[in-house]
């Protein structure tokens, strides 16, 4: 699940795609950490990781809120814009920069 | 008092300001102002305390290492929260006339949300130098990624959104590199205390694949090359005393992170081969990113560039650490250069957002004259370019010249033919700014009044980084607590 949403995030350009990706790789993560809860060899799964997963939900959440927040954002002003024309000559040509994130 | 309650300030102190600041968006700037008051204070008792005393921790409410988290601070993290402290400082003097400039809807929205995401940064940088737990620094390195990218979309323009949205996605993928790389240590060692790792590590597949995953993700983080992409847009979009923040300071908390990985927790992965690794990502950020700082037509992208080439620097320290004996020549080198370099990229995009002010642009082949109008600024450009190029009695100097001689004993002259072409470099793209900012204005330039605080901020934090050098063996002295040498 991690390849796939680490795939599907460089891959996609469309923001939600992305975002969504982004979940993906999250869950795959969590998962992992279930499955390395269950190993150790005792009668009871280890609680530590399930904590860990815990909190990690938490930040995941407030990062799709704010990811989400962000991409509505770029949408409505590419909306408005149509072309994203910046007023200032563009920086120049670097050749570093993947162009077309939005 | 106890330096317990000191760590709780620095970590205390910042957040519920930051909440304060959100709720009263009025006192936004006092709040500021309150909390730099209590890390000044609580940073000041902590030095003293490390430097009397060695390295003192503290157990959160009693639980002990491996349930509970372990707060310490040892030469390199009180280093580092001083340096914090300076810079924000430093900004919030700068940024509350910058942020009332206009009386616009806009500009109020800025300055509601600046103070408290400014403080948010600021507190998650201080838990990220105090905590020992690999899990505890994972949710701090997320709410600084989370401050930085909310401060990068401060402006609201097309672009700096866009360069928000990228930097969130790679903050993000990146710290999931890391937590899964952390998931896998807690499958070896069942703790994710740093010391405790350190000592329940073996060597095997299994750490090597969970060091791999958390050093790409903190590389990315770190903008070191070539995962550095997304920092020139980043950097060079947002207001200027943020940008100074990204630059000074956010990608530092990545770097640092990387350090107690690579040298406390599994030092025993720090091969010849994965340092050569680290050194030749490191010279090849220096080259390429002096190279593209030369061919920058605006200003900020420029200081941008630099920042790529000057973290560079930073990852050389990997190569050269291999041997013990010139180990913390090379330690400190890169450290000091660190703390001058964070105060003279901090002075200069401080510079650039009074030039960008006065002149409504910061495109290099324009900037004539503006030497006679901002001499101060100007003054503070030049003098954090003698910082960066490593003139002597600057920061800078110090720094290299102690990186210079370790990679001459450990016989690496590569590292050392690396550092004096990108010094040459950055002379030569520090002198196109500085010519054209000396030549005499064409007669009708208008140009807009600076507050002269925001002058003086850059010249100070300039002078800081030149006069570091001046501090080199206190600050030696300082590392060498708590560091990884007997």
């Amino acid at each position: 699940m991690f390849a796939i949403g680490f795939y599907s995030l460089v891959v996609q350009t469309h923001l939600l795609r992305r975002i969504m990706a982004l979940n993906v790789m999250g869950s795959g993560v969590f998962l992992a950490f279930l499955a390395l809860a269950l190993k150790a060899a005792a009668p009871m799964p280890d609680p530590v990781p399930h904590a860990m997963v815990l909190t990690g939900i938490v930040v995941a959440v407030c990062a799709t809120g704010l990811a989400l927040a962000l991409a509505d954002r770029v949408q409505a002003l590419e909306a408005k814009e149509e072309t994203p024309a910046p007023e200032t000559p563009p920086p120049g040509a670097t050749g570093s920069e993947p162009e077309d994130v939005g | 008092m106890t330096p317990a309650w000191f760590m709780g300030g620095l970590i205390l102190g910042p957040l519920v300001a930051a909440a304060l600041a959100f709720t009263f968006p009025k006192r936004g700037r006092g709040m500021a102002c309150a909390a730099a008051g209590v890390v000044g204070i609580a940073v000041t008792a902590l030095i003293r305390a490390v430097l009397g005393g060695g390295v003192s921790s503290h157990r959160v409410s009693g639980w002990g290492a491996p349930l509970g988290i372990d707060l310490r601070a040892d030469g390199l993290a009180v280093l580092l929260l001083a340096l914090t402290a300076l810079i924000a400082v430093a900004v919030t003097g700068y940024a509350a006339p910058y942020l009332r400039a206009t009386d616009s809807p806009e500009a109020r929205h800025r300055e509601r949300y600046f103070w408290p995401l400014l403080l948010f940064l600021w507190t998650a940088l201080n838990a990220l130098f105090l905590t020992r737990d690999l899990f505890n620094l994972y949710v701090a390195l997320e709410l600084l990624g989370f401050a930085a990218v909310a401060l990068v979309a401060l402006e609201g323009k097309g672009d700096a959104l866009r360069a928000a949205l990228r930097y969130l996605f790679v903050s993000l993928s990146a710290s999931l590199f890391y937590l899964l790389g952390v998931a896998l240590v807690y499958g070896q060692c069942a703790t994710v205390d740093l010391a405790l790792v350190a000592g329940r590590a073996q060597p095997g597949p299994a750490l090597t694949v969970a060091l791999a995953l958390m050093t790409g993700g903190l590389i990315a983080k770190a903008a070191l090359f070539p995962l550095h992409f997304w920092l020139p847009p980043a950097h060079a979009n947002a207001p200027a005393p943020v940008s100074a923040l990204l630059s000074a300071l956010v990608v530092k908390g990545a770097f640092y992170l990387l350090l107690r990985l690579w040298f406390e927790a599994l030092p025993v992965f720090h091969t010849p081969a994965a340092a050569r690794l680290f050194g030749m990502l490191g010279a090849a950020a220096i080259l390429w990113g002096s190279i593209n700082a030369l061919t920058q037509s605006r200003l900020k992208l420029l200081i941008a560039y630099s920042t790529v080439a000057q973290l560079g620097y930073l990852f050389l320290m990997f190569s050269l650490m291999t041997g013990r004996d010139g180990g913390f020549g090379a330690w400190c080198g890169a450290l000091l250069l660190l703390g001058a370099r964070a105060c003279a990229k901090t002075a200069m995009f401080l510079a650039a957002g009074n030039i960008l002010r006065a002149a409504g642009h910061d495109r290099i082949n324009d900037l004539a004259g503006i030497a006679q109008v901002l001499p101060v600024s100007a003054f503070a450009l030049g003098l954090a370019g003698v910082s960066l190029v490593g003139l002597p009695p600057s920061g800078g100097f110090a720094g290299k010249w102690l990186l210079l001689s370790a990679g001459l004993r450990e016989g690496q002259w590569w590292g050392g033919a690396v550092i004096l072409v990108g010094s040459l470099l950055a002379a030569a793209y520090i002198m196109r700014v500085m010519t054209r900012a000396f030549t005499p204005a064409a007669p009708g330039t208008a140009v807009r009044p600076v507050p002269p605080i925001m002058e003086w901020t850059a010249l100070a934090l300039a002078l800081v980084a030149v006069g570091m050098g001046l501090a080199g063996s206190w600050l030696a002295e300082l590392l060498r607590v708590g560091g990884p040498w007997p």
